[in-house]
């Protein structure tokens, strides 16, 4: 990688957990390195452990009900967590969910750790907990989250069904913060995926530095309700420039 | 755009709790296992911002994403199952005479009121302080951190297949309701919503009537 912004990389592998502790204005690229991954992330502010992405915020401050770029992901108190600056996916869910140990059972069965070592089935639910656990964090924290690179389009009535093949290889999602940012995943695949067999997907993810958004930021342009969402955030940081 | 209407036969007159929530207020009640809840929207239009906890354990809660998915489908109604952080049954719509209920708009905060409208809004009143209140007042060991996305009985949030989510206009009506049979040990909290910025109250917010009946 020739990229002066690169701070670090990491291909993470399918069905593992990670969590990155991102710094205002730092970028995380996820590029579904295979075609078909799922990565399930939870946000919160990194100063305030407290104040956590928010599905209900996200969507109506935007009125969508899917995220792609130019999308912002709000907390609950009125402020952008991050924003979506590219993404060659189109399409990311956030209404439907994570995978837990009796959904893996019922599409997979059983493979328990004891027969099979770390080819056993792992379910994201729990995987969060863990990764939760590790930043002070537990089940109350555990809200409805994103699914990057995961499409589960909605029919007429509101019926969900889950689009296989909706993200190919080398599709890519870039994420930045706007506050301090703890990031924690999931790679498992996605509850709906109906794909028999389990194989989950490994996603790469690249750290960047970067510069902070401009008055013309694509994400900050991108409706009034996000220009008032960036100045609330930027409040936040008043007076602690460097 | 048509729904089924369900109706429930239980008698007002032989429920357990019969409650007026008035307009803005919140409000808390106990719901046991066979228990049924009744929410009225009593003048009609009235968004019904509600959570429920596990009465044995209140770390396990409502959850939108979970009930969506297992239900494979966005609006609640008849027959539709709430589901626990954990995945299991909270409990179950048994009667709807509204047709459709929203999961993904949750409940205004002063300051997200402040991001859909603009900082002149900052200071009107909002569910997420109604709801704050509730659980400061209630005595049981809820903070924010217990707050999560919840159900809008009444509110109509139409999501298209491309993506588009809106608010429209009411499907309710004074005197509509809906019906939930406990399916474990509940505390019900509510925000009869206060909002005055958009239609989800038909910008004029009304009174609610809460009531339970033994299994």
């Amino acid at each position: 990688m020739t990229d002066p912004e690169l701070l670090f990389e990491e291909t993470v592998p399918g069905a593992a957990m990670m969590s990155w502790s991102l710094r205002r204005h730092q970028r995380l690229r996820f590029t579904d390195v295979e075609g078909g991954a799922n990565a399930s992330l939870l946000l919160y502010n990194r100063d305030m452990l407290l104040e956590r992405y928010n599905m209900a915020d996200t969507l109506k401050a935007q009125h969508t009900a899917f995220l792609t770029r130019g999308h912002v992901l709000y907390s609950d108190m009125g402020r952008i967590l991050c924003s979506i600056v590219e993404d060659s996916c189109g399409w990311h869910d956030t209404v439907t969910g994570v995978s837990d140990a009796a959904s893996v059972r019922a599409r997979y069965g059983e493979r328990s750790y004891g027969t099979h070592r770390n080819e056993w089935y792992r379910n994201a639910r729990d995987q969060l907990l863990v990764e939760l656990g590790k930043w002070g964090l537990g089940v109350r924290d555990l809200v409805p989250n994103l699914n990057l690179f995961s499409k589960i389009a909605p029919d007429p009535e509101g019926r969900l069904s889950f689009v296989t093949g909706h993200s190919r290889a080398g599709n890519s999602v870039e994420l930045r913060a706007e506050m301090n940012v703890l990031v924690v995943a999931s790679t498992c695949p996605h509850a709906l995926d109906p794909a028999p067999t389990w194989s989950p997907k490994p996603v790469h993810v690249a750290w960047l530095a970067g510069p902070a958004p401009g008055p013309e930021d694509v994400c900050r342009r991108s409706r009034p309700e996000n220009e008032r969402g960036f100045a609330n955030t930027e409040r936040m940081f008043l007076g602690s420039e460097p | 755009m048509t729904f089924a209407l369900q109706a429930s036969r239980l008698d007002p007159k032989r429920a357990k709790h019969d409650h007026v929530v008035a307009a803005g207020d919140p409000f808390i009640i106990r719901v046991d296992r066979g228990q049924s809840l009744r929410i009225v929207d009593l003048e009609g239009n009235q968004a019904v911002d509600t959570l429920f906890y596990s009465a044995v354990d209140v770390s396990e809660r409502y959850s939108a994403s979970d009930t969506i998915r297992h239900q494979g489908a966005l609006y609640l109604t008849t027959g539709s199952v709430l589901r626990s952080t954990a995945g299991n049954a909270m409990l179950r719509i048994v009667a709807d005479t509204c047709g459709r209920h929203d999961t993904l708009g949750g409940a205004c905060s002063s300051e997200s009121n402040t991001v859909r409208y603009g900082q002149h809004t900052k200071h009107m009143h909002a569910c997420r302080d109604s709801f704050l209140l509730a659980v400061a007042q209630s005595g049981l060991p809820l903070d924010k951190r217990d707050l999560t996305c919840n159900i809008n009985f009444f509110m109509n949030v139409p999501v298209t297949p491309t993506g588009q989510l809106t608010f429209a206009d009411g499907i309710s009506g004074g005197g509509k309701y809906v019906e939930l049979r406990a399916e474990m040990d509940v505390w019900c909290l509510i925000s009869n919503c206060p909002q005055l910025n958009n239609p989800c109250n038909a910008y004029n917010p009304t009174p609610i009537r809460v009531l339970v009946w033994d299994a």
